[in-house]
């Protein structure tokens, strides 16, 4: 892969972003997890993943070919209960143990479920149990945290207790692409071993200098814009947290990605999508573009519930925030009564 | 083992027991004589013994071990460095017997691939092994100091091999890999110039930059300009709609710029209808697996690029690999699999596959196609195409190979191409029949997951494609391809006529010139850098260990003086590194550009 000075820029400026000593670029979003966690991750080791992770890291983890363990959604508790019958085979067959490597890959904000990830607890457990930990940062890069540096900024939590944070550009920051940043010790392997990296053309110039130019935004403005945004979306969550009966929303507060969801499913989840659909379709009728939640559903590990994706945005204004929730409202008891 | 149930009493009883391990000797009265009885009496003994052989043979077969999934073990670095030697010993045996006694029967090159020489052959695994030898001694007194920081008692991230041939060989020549550039990829490029004050630990700019001529880019058409309509227009888009959508297809991610590209390519094809994707790896990847499952077979070609590897291995599907560019093997390997069915279950195939691409861009070969169509509906199989590098490169309007070959675009079901190579764009289509796009339109996980293409991307590629097929009302997409067609046919004869070895078409635009080994491609790379021609080097891993070489990407944006530049350059680095090493007849004729 070819870099131009402006790729190699770019890379410095994220490095330097988060406090870390190299990174790497790629050129579309969904390659960067479906491709990071493969260069390192091979047959025999063991991931340990949530069960609510973004398709692309599925995807990641499926090409990988290690073993993987799913624990309960943002439950250390349940993560912590798999490690210790794993530390109880491992006793058994250190030689083994000693050739496995663990992996616990999370994400910051989940996409799937606006959930903002139980860090600290998370940290304590990989320490113990001596897991690398992979973080994918890409709703919460520049949306979390007092200086807008994510998760561990929101937690306080050292760079150096991550092994790997991945993100794309393309949700919050507005580009194409994405990007890995840690030690160079970690990242620099994946110059030669990342599929998305080596066999692909690089990002279009244009494109990486526009992200150069979200960095150096972020940078100068980026704690004030968190704390728009931030406050922008506890508005909204409360808002919509009174919509329908039959309705109930999920997602952080501070998150700026939340869920809606039906209460009671029909049990068939076809069913479910064709009803928000419909409310989808009212919605619009009433002033709102809202979209269903699209995913394959065959295809997922864990098939989440139909669901309707509320983002938010920095600048909407109270006013606004109001129509959406009558909008929603006037929808949700035209469809369901 | 020899189980007889009845033996003729002709046979001599000595036959009868020497069976195996349980050899007896009789008496060398004849036991004929004495009648069945007596035979089978024999018999008994040979059964019994041939049964207590299989209860021996049984018992020793412990019931089924449990399956163990066992973690795949590198060796040490010892016993792959005896590995490479004892290779370089047989061969230096072998060379030396050809030498006092040739061979006379020779093995039938396959087309256009001409072998070197076992010399040769010897000299590569000869360097393999010093390199290795070198490292193993050095990381014996010194090991290597590179250590994860704040993972005491962690398993370590990177064990065996890989680790030990990117620390001791590909650590020296770093250098000529992952260069950085500081300009438009056009025929002439700003190489940014690189020194490294640790042997390749680390490499540092020194912020010159050297001009060179861009041999290295797939800049097939001459697109990748900062200039001209391409660049007015996207320029227009992007203050028009900004430079990105944030959201995949299904989820308020398509715009008008979006369809009216499909459209667009679907005409250019010659099919119903296209569907594009922000990125032509991602295409291969996230198509394949909706495309295909278990169940269903898949023929690929042994050189097929990895974004193939990894999405026919993500969708779960069987796949056989046939020797490239064989239609005879591909076709035996086919017909062997139908006849046979799933192999553990010898039910019948969902569906077959034939996964070939247009241009293989280690190899500069092009596919068979009209073969392949022959093969394809002979047997019902379908036929999808990568044309990546094809696209735009070949064909007499840049239809890629389904027109280079005349065939017609309905005889290929699924035609797959990216916009980075010929369009100086990026992303991928995948076109076809409407029931097909239909389908991925549906199914696919670019559509429902990542993100969609970006407009000014788009724009780029409508306005070159506009330009390419002469919709713009100029001769300019006419004049590129020629250009192209007549670079490519000069370079290829005159690099020939001057007794390097090189593989692949005549017409194909990418051109990989063999040098075999690994020293030999770095010094050619810095050599040919320090004379103004920036080409790419490639060895293993993306080719065969025995395969490392030069590899040229011919451009209509090249003129025959910069040709002629190149050429003369690469002679005489040729002669440097002594790579001349075609052993066939050159013609002395000169040839015209």
């Amino acid at each position: 892969m070819v870099v131009l000075d402006v790729h190699l820029n770019l890379e410095e400026r994220l490095a330097a972003y988060f406090n870390c000593e190299a990174a790497v670029l790629y050129s579309y979003g969904f390659s960067t997890s479906a491709s990071a966690v493969p260069a390192y991750a091979k047959s025999g080791d063991i991931i340990y993943a949530d069960e609510c992770i973004n398709f692309a890291l599925q995807r990641g983890l499926q090409a990988s070919r290690s073993r993987i363990v799913y624990f309960q959604h943002n439950d250390p508790e349940d993560l912590h209960r798999l490690l210790k019958e794993q530390a109880i085979v491992d006793a058994k067959d250190p030689k083994r143990a000693n050739a496995t490597r663990k992996f616990l890959v999370v994400e910051g904000v989940y996409f799937n479920t606006g959930e903002v990830c139980a860090l600290p607890q998370l940290v304590v457990l990989r320490r113990q149990y001596k897991l690398r930990l992979f973080l994918d940062e890409s709703v919460s890069f520049g949306t979390l945290g007092p200086h807008s540096r994510g998760i561990t900024d929101h937690f306080n939590i050292p760079m150096t207790e991550v092994d790997l944070l991945m993100s794309s550009l393309e949700l919050g920051a507005g580009g194409t692409g994405g990007f890995c940043v840690g030690t160079s010790f970690v990242v620099e392997h994946q110059r030669l071993s990342g599929l998305g990296y080596c066999f692909s053309a690089s990002l279009p110039p244009m494109l990486a200098a526009a992200s150069i130019k979200v960095v150096d935004i972020l940078e100068e403005e980026g704690a004030s814009l968190v704390e728009q945004l931030q406050d922008r979306s506890t508005q909204m969550h409360r808002a919509l947290t009174s919509l329908h009966t039959k309705v109930n929303i999920t997602g952080a507060e501070l998150s700026p990605i939340k869920h809606i969801r039906l209460s009671e499913s029909s049990g068939d989840r076809q069913c479910d999508e064709a009803v928000l659909t419909q409310v989808v379709h009212k919605a619009e009728e009433y002033g709102v573009a809202v979209t269903v939640a699209s995913y394959l559903y065959d295809r997922e590990a864990n098939a989440p519930q139909p669901s309707i994706r509320i983002t938010v945005h920095k600048n909407l204004t109270d006013a606004q925030i109001d129509t959406t929730r009558d909008a929603l409202t006037h929808a949700f008891t035209d469809v369901l009564g | 083992m020899v189980a007889h149930t009845e033996v003729s009493p002709q046979v001599s009883p000595e036959k009868i027991l020497t069976v195996g391990e349980c050899s007896e000797t009789r008496g060398s009265e004849s036991v004929s004589s004495k009648g069945p009885d007596v035979l089978c009496e024999q018999n008994e003994i040979v059964s019994h013994k041939n049964s207590n052989h299989v209860a021996i043979a049984g018992s020793s077969t412990v019931p089924h071990p449990k399956k163990k999934s066992y973690k795949e073990e590198d060796c040490s670095l010892f016993v792959a460095f005896f590995t490479f030697l004892s290779y370089g010993v047989l061969l230096l045996v072998g060379y030396i017997k050809e030498f006092f006694v040739p061979v006379t029967t020779k093995e039938k090159d396959r087309e256009e691939v001409e072998l070197c020489s076992p010399f040769t052959n010897f000299t590569i695994y000869l360097s393999y092994g010093v390199l290795f030898f070198v490292g193993y001694v050095k990381e014996f007194f010194y090991p290597p100091s590179t250590k994860e920081k704040n993972r005491e008692g962690y398993v370590p991230l990177y064990i065996g091999f890989e680790s030990f041939y990117t620390r001791n060989v590909y650590r020296r020549i770093q250098d000529c890999w992952n260069r950085a550039i500081c300009s438009v990829p056009g025929a002439e490029i700003d190489l940014m110039e690189r020194y490294t004050p640790d042997y390749g630990w680390t490499i540092k700019h020194t912020g010159k930059t050297i001009r060179c001529i861009n041999v290295g880019s797939y800049n097939y058409l001459g697109f990748a300009e900062n200039k001209g309509p391409c660049h007015d227009a996207a320029e227009e888009v992007t203050r028009e709609v900004g430079i990105t959508t944030s959201s995949p297809r299904w989820e308020l991610g398509t715009m008008e710029i979006h369809r009216k590209l499909e459209s667009l390519v679907a005409e250019f094809l010659g099919v119903e209808d296209a569907i594009t994707f922000g990125m032509g790896f991602a295409t291969n990847v996230l198509n394949l697996p909706s495309l295909l499952g278990p169940g269903c077979l898949v023929l690929s070609d042994e050189f097929n690029h990895a974004s193939l590897i990894l999405g026919l291995r993500l969708s779960g599907a069987t796949v056989k690999v046939f020797q490239h560019n064989n239609p005879e093997d591909l076709e035996k390997k086919l017909r062997e699999a139908i006849v046979y069915g799933h192999s553990r279950t010898r039910r019948p195939w969902k569906k077959a596959v034939i996964v070939v691409e247009g241009i293989y861009s280690m190899e500069g070969s092009i596919c068979d196609l009209p073969n392949l169509v022959r093969i394809k509906n002979k047997y019902k199989a379908y036929l999808y195409v990568d044309e990546a590098h094809s696209i735009g490169a070949l064909g007499s309007h840049g239809g890629g190979v389904v027109d280079y070959y005349g065939v017609d675009p309905k005889e290929v079901d699924i035609h797959m191409g990216t916009f980075t190579k010929s369009f100086g764009a990026a992303g991928g289509y995948i076109a076809g029949s409407k029931d097909l796009i239909n389908h991925l339109r549906v199914t696919s996980h670019a559509q429902v997951y990542a993100s969609s293409m970006s407009p000014p991307v788009a724009q780029q590629i409508i306005t070159s494609m506009v330009i390419i097929m002469g919709k713009d009302g100029s001769t300019e997409g006419r004049r590129r391809i020629q250009q192209l067609s007549r670079n490519v046919k000069y370079f290829r004869q005159r690099l020939r006529q001057m007794g390097f070895i090189v593989y692949g078409h005549d017409d194909s635009p990418v051109v990989p010139m063999l040098l075999y080994l690994i020293p030999k491609i770095s010094m050619f790379v810095r050599e040919l850098t320090k004379r103004g021609v920036a080409g790419v080097g490639v060895g293993f891993p993306a080719t065969k260990i025995t395969g490392g070489r030069m590899r040229f990407c011919l451009s209509a944006a090249h003129t025959k003086e910069m040709l002629d530049k190149i050429l003369k350059e690469v002679d005489e680095v040729g002669y440097l590194t002594s790579s001349h090493y075609s052993r066939e007849p050159k013609s002395q004729e000169p040839i015209e550009w």
